[in-house]
């Protein structure tokens, strides 16, 4: 299936989900739908990588089969896993199963085998794959270039319908070159102030498009500091919620003193960021 | 278009970008489904098919300005050809239009850019423009509100600006220059490398700042690292209790066993670093990784020095801003009493007074050039305190083929402890992934 006609639809289909695109991200997006090759997003924490997936998946219409991974995340939990407690008992309740054990109904479906034998379209999210071990990213070779899988006892699964997979990574090691060069690479990074302004407009409905510029700036400004943690686009969004709660019709220095809380977590960039935008 | 696709391949891979023929390749079907009229388009296509690596990514759009120049609409009318006047609509475009700036670069390039490079040659430069124009001094004039937050804001804006616009007119300059002396020309040195391979010995102010912004996420993989490398082979012993327990879900067949964690293994850390200005980029940046290394050993010390060494810890308490601490460093540690360092000297002191500071759990870690200014080396006092310690190591920001050249004493020590060359950002994070300092 064509999952995008060209750049230009994926914007407009991505803006029908509430996310909002670039150029980057709309011809990334577009060419892993075409060439049939994975997507792997990586940038800061909160810029947008997991929500490029549902906003995908929700545009085209698609399931999405989501695989967190995680330290010590294995073959069992990501790919497919025997239901040794079912056979069990069925070896004791039939002497002569022993055939039969290794079938489907005694096959326990992970998110991975999951989307290849989809039939429906399937957007495949596989998170934060840098908090996997190394040997994941070995597993995922094969899944990744021929959409298939190797379940010794059952044989070759392949895809009969390729899905759309997106990885995310922070970035927190380097991912090995086998995998980079599997996929089509977005480095999504912290939006330009206008961007931020419109994505704080289409998110918080009834704020005021001045507050959402100043908002924008303001971020951007913070982000320029060195920080410790920089403020996330979610973030943002959260302080435009906290002014609207709040009742404030600008963001003058009180305000943004009042309310840094939202945005920067930690007292050392707190403390830096009244320094350095003179805030009392 | 197939010629220039491959010439573009080319030189990303003489300017140190691994494109592999793959993803070649790959760049030349995208390029089947996408409208190439539309430069941005292309780019990105180009930059999702090729650069997997962010530090990539500015060399990247350096050639492909060069490689796709964007269509120069002709000759854009100005208000008036004084300087003033250009100067006034300067200031006007830097809040406005990105496209209507890009004209105005390429105008501009093309009225000041021209300078005589030598006897009878013609070529192309962007200091002439800027000097011209001086974008610089309009921050003044455009600054609307002062003081506070909103002038941090305006202020942040502007720079923006004028650093796109200071963009527009390098790319316009390169462009200028390709067309006259063929674009393999200027291929190589118009690629900065990329700031992990950039010296600490020749950083710039700017790109210092840069490369403090790469301290924590390089702290965070290096220490992801270490953690793994911890728990390779991270089986114990048989945990009895929890298998027997499994088991009954099975009907008393211990089917899964499970084991007990390993003790982790938390190590300690004492960096003695170079202090002074002959390698200060360095040191800066070596201090600021360890102290965002802390949270993985229990205890990290350091010691800075130039021709005596003090203790540094308590400068940076977690938490502290790291600025500030550097600056309270150099005023109130009592590092320098002449000024030049003396490494002997040094090494001599620090026996005497924290000694204590190294144990057989220790990992010692020594920053510096072994430059002693002809001073005794001391050599004998490194050796002692080598053997107390599990592991040391001395890191050295000079090119190896300069080690031993002048006051250097690199060899003498290096007979001692193993010495690393450690030019840049990536080999410290190959010397941290490759040696079990943390083990």
């Amino acid at each position: 299936m064509t999952w995008f006609a060209s750049p230009s639809e994926a914007v407009t289909r991505l803006r029908q989900t509430g996310y909002l695109s670039d150029d980057a991200i709309a011809t990334s997006v577009f060419l892993a739908g075409v060439l049939e090759k994975p997507l792997l997003a990586e940038g800061p924490a909160g810029v947008g990588k997991t929500q490029l997936a549902k906003a995908i998946a929700e545009a085209t219409g698609a399931d999405l089969v989501r695989l967190q991974c995680y330290e010590g995340l294995d073959e069992a939990r990501a790919l497919y896993e025997w239901n040794y407690k079912k056979q069990l008992l069925r070896i004791q309740a039939d002497d002569d199963a022993w055939d039969d054990i290794f079938a489907e109904e005694f096959l326990l479906e992970r998110p991975l085998l999951k989307a290849i034998r989809s039939e429906r379209p399937t957007v495949l999210l596989i998170d934060e794959t840098d908090k996997a071990d190394v040997e994941v990213e070995g597993l995922l070779l094969e899944i990744l270039s021929d959409f298939q899988i190797t379940i010794p006892e059952l044989g070759t699964i392949t895809a009969t319908r390729r899905p759309f997979v997106v990885l995310t990574s922070n970035a927190t090691r380097e991912l090995s070159e086998a995998l980079k060069r599997r996929c089509l690479y977005l480095h999504l990074d912290y939006p330009t102030p206008e961007r931020e302004r419109d994505i704080v407009l289409a998110q918080v409905p009834g704020i005021a498009e001045t507050v959402a510029e100043q908002l924008a700036r303001t971020a951007a400004t913070l982000r320029a500091l060195e920080l410790k943690k920089s403020p996330s686009i979610a973030e943002t969004v959260d302080w435009a919620h906290t002014l609207l709660a709040l009742g404030r019709e600008v963001l003058d220095e009180q305000t943004v003193a009042e309310t840094l809380g939202v945005v920067l977590k930690h007292h050392s960039d707190q403390q830096r960021a009244a320094k350095e935008l003179g805030l009392r | 278009m197939i010629d220039r696709h491959i010439g573009f391949v080319h030189a990303l891979r003489e300017t140190g970008l691994p494109v592999s023929l793959a993803e070649g390749l790959d760049a030349a079907h995208a390029l089947r489904h996408i409208d190439l009229a539309d430069r941005e388009t292309l780019r990105a296509a180009y930059a999702a098919t090729l650069v997997k690596r962010p530090q990539h990514r500015e060399g990247f759009d350096v050639l492909f300005d060069l490689w796709f120049p964007s269509t120069t609409q002709g000759p854009r009318k100005h208000r008036g050809e004084d300087p003033e006047d250009l100067r006034d609509e300067l200031a006007e475009l830097l809040n406005g239009d990105p496209a209507e700036l890009r004209a105005f670069a390429q105008a501009m390039v093309e009225r000041f850019g021209q300078v005589q490079a030598g006897p009878g040659r013609q070529s192309w430069f962007s200091y002439p423009v800027m000097r011209a124009l001086s974008p610089q001094t309009l921050i003044a004039r455009l600054l609307g509100e002062r003081g506070g937050l909103p002038e941090k804001v305006a202020r942040r804006r502007i720079a923006t600006n004028i650093a796109a616009f200071e963009a527009e007119v390098a790319t316009d300059v390169r462009r200028r220059i390709a067309e006259e002396q063929g674009r393999e020309r200027i291929t190589r040195s118009a690629v900065r490398p990329p700031i992990d391979r950039r010296d600490f010995l020749r950083v710039t102010k700017a790109e210092l700042a840069e490369m403090r912004r790469e301290i924590h996420p390089l702290a965070r993989r290096l220490a992801t690292r270490l953690s793994m490398k911890h728990k390779k082979g991270d089986r114990g012993r048989l945990d009895f209790r929890r298998t027997v327990r499994a088991s009954l879900q099975s009907g008393g067949v211990p089917l899964t066993t499970h084991l007990k964690p390993r003790r982790p293994h938390k190590p300690e850390l004492v960096v003695v670093t170079d202090a002074s200005d002959s390698v200060s980029g360095f040191a800066q940046f070596t201090l600021l990784l360890t102290f965002a290394l802390r949270e993985q050993f229990t205890k990290v010390r350091a010691f800075a020095f130039v021709d005596t060494v003090d203790e540094i810890t308590k400068y940076f308490a977690p938490g502290a801003d790291v600025l500030d601490a550097i600056t309270r460093m150099t005023t109130e540690a009592d590092i320098s009493r002449f000024g030049r360092t003396d490494y002997g000297h040094v090494l001599r002191t620090f026996e005497e007074r924290h000694a204590d500071a190294l144990t057989p759990k220790t990992s010692l870690l020594i920053l510096g050039d072994a430059r002693s200014n002809y001073q005794q080396p001391n050599t004998e006092t490194l050796k002692r305190l080598t053997g107390k310690v599990r592991h040391a190591y001395w890191l050295n920001p000079e090119p190896r083929d300069q080690w031993d050249t002048g006051d250097s004493v690199a060899s003498g020590y290096a007979a001692i402890i193993p010495m690393y060359e450690c030019r840049n950002v990536r080999q410290l994070a190959a010397f941290i992934e490759e040696t079990d300092v943390g083990g």
